[in-house]
């Protein structure tokens, strides 16, 4: 029994982040559809703008770009909302919205999941920068057509308004996505195509919040981490022992690889000072 | 017969052979035009593609009109939450507006007219304009009596039941006497500037299909020409 409770509290540790991730992602989401009895619901809209405890606007700066060079006015509530947001992520790491807040990491992660325990091992290799192409094309479009070019697509409000007018004409869409992370391409969508990831890369692509190997020299260079990161190549720096932090700004910070890492190297902090040494060494800028 | 050795096969042979730099070049160029082309394409039928609103699509009150309420709007879905009688729904891939603006339709649900117009209020864009203070000078659209054939007033009849229900009575639609062969006619008429298309005739009309329906201004109304004889030469 005791050991039953050991090993229950040992898989928990080693899923922590997976757990409070999932956690949020899910209240997240269900901010915007359960109505909490007397206090009623505490999100309104959705992702692409919202109206939180009935005071605080917050707007995705993405959506809000392209409507601007759709030729949109500028309109106080949705500045600030966007302020907010590009802010906090500005502050912190941009892709922190992609593992902690948007819904369809969770539809990628299952495929990504699933493709793991059916052993797939078929992959249309994609180059990770066609995100960025994506995104500009997004923006450019957004100006040529005076419509909001992502928005026609856009899977994570598509998801959202499916949940809330329970329509289904977007679920092929989802499902197609789906299929295509599952059989197509490994991480191929957050990885590879999503011009909203890209956008959030670009935006906190300063971000503090950073994976740092605090104790290197715990590290046994076994490489775990790697393979269960999302964006791999972020975490190849740290491996080979040529810097402290993560810097890209691909990084997610979804703690995949601090739930993995049993030597405990690595730990999430906030990073408030340059990268003025390494192990000890001061770094001299040429 | 000779057998041509392929840059693969000679890389194995030969390591220290390089592809050539020519071929390296042709093939990221060949590559990035195919993207280009694709992209071209894609993007193409993703513009001539959007769907163009259908004439039952309604806007909610102050919304901007359609060519910047679509760049303006961000399809958050404020307006829709707010609205006190969930009349307004965000177009899904199924519906003909654009994805995710906000709509309504007359002959469905039509609009309260709250004098307080909550969903304008709740617009954090501007894509229902805020200086819209009097519902009564909203324009969703104007009610057109679209059916002369089946309309009951036409038919000699006082059903009348579309001027009855409206909000603006008296101002917006009102019954004018016309004399045809069959006798004198109660008309319902439209005045299309107290008009603010809320729908609540269409919506009331008896019949099974509404002979008088809302429509956008621009497929409503017809506009008369710069010049005195109407249109001009093109």
């Amino acid at each position: 029994m005791a050991g039953l409770f050991r090993r229950m509290v040992s898989g928990l540790k080693s899923r922590r982040w997976l757990l409070i991730r999932r956690t949020l992602q899910i209240l997240i989401v269900l901010a915007f559809v359960v109505d909490i009895p007397e206090v009623g619901r505490i999100a309104h809209g959705n992702l692409s703008s919202s109206l939180w405890f009935w005071n605080v606007p917050l707007t995705d700066p993405f959506v809000l770009l392209q409507s601007l060079l759709a030729g949109a006015p500028l309109a106080k509530t949705a500045l600030i909302g966007a302020a907010i947001v590009a802010g906090f992520y500005a502050f912190f790491g941009g892709r922190i919205y992609c593992s902690w807040v948007c819904p369809i990491n969770m539809l990628t992660d299952a495929a990504h999941w699933l493709r793991q325990k059916l052993k797939i091992k078929g992959n249309l290799t994609l180059s990770r920068e066609l995100r960025s192409v994506l995104l500009v094309m997004a923006l450019v479009l957004s100006v040529v057509t005076g419509t909001l070019a992502w928005e026609m697509i856009n899977p994570i409000t598509l998801f959202q308004r499916e949940l809330m007018w329970t329509s289904a004409a977007g679920v092929t869409f989802l499902a197609a996505l789906f299929l295509f992370d599952f059989l197509v391409s490994r991480r191929g969508w957050c990885g590879h195509l999503c011009p909203v990831g890209a956008f959030y890369k670009w935006l906190g692509r300063y971000g503090r919040l950073r994976i740092t190997a605090l104790k290197i020299d715990a590290c046994s260079g076994c490489s775990d981490c790697i393979k269960v990161c999302p964006e791999p190549h972020v975490l190849a720096p740290l491996v080979a022992q040529k810097a402290m932090t993560v810097t890209d700004s691909d990084c997610t910070r979804c703690g995949a690889c601090l739930d993995k890492c049993n030597s405990g190297a690595l730990a999430m902090k906030l990073d408030m000072h340059r990268g003025v040494s390494f192990r000890g060494i001061p770094i001299v800028k040429s | 017969m000779t057998k041509h050795t392929t840059a693969k096969e000679l890389a194995t042979v030969r390591p220290d052979v390089e592809e050539p730099m020519r071929r390296k070049v042709f093939k990221r160029v060949f590559r990035h035009m195919g993207v280009a082309v694709l992209g071209t394409v894609v993007a193409q039928a993703a513009i001539f593609s959007r769907p163009a609103r259908a004439a039952k699509i309604l806007r909610p009150p102050g919304a901007l009109p359609e060519k910047e309420f679509d760049s303006t709007c961000i399809r958050c879905g404020l307006c829709v939450k707010d609205c006190p009688y969930d009349i307004l729904k965000l177009a899904s891939w199924a519906d003909p507006a654009p994805l995710g603006t906000p709509f309504f339709v007359a002959r469905q649900d039509p609009c309260r007219m709250c004098t307080d117009i909550p969903c304008v209020k709740a617009c954090p864009t501007g894509a229902l304009d805020p200086l819209l203070t009097d519902i009564r000078k909203a324009d969703m659209g104007v009610a057109v009596l679209v059916d002369h054939e089946n309309c009951l007033n036409y038919k000699g009849l006082t059903c009348s039941v579309c001027v009855r229900v409206c909000p603006i009575r008296g101002e917006a639609i009102s019954l004018k006497p016309i004399q045809n062969e069959r006798g004198l006619l109660q008309i319902p008429t439209v005045n299309p500037d107290k008009c603010t298309g809320c729908g609540t005739c269409e919506k009331h009309c008896v019949l099974s299909e509404a002979a008088i329906r809302v429509l956008p201004r621009e497929l409503g109304l017809g506009v008369s020409g710069a010049n005195a004889a109407g249109r001009g030469v093109w």
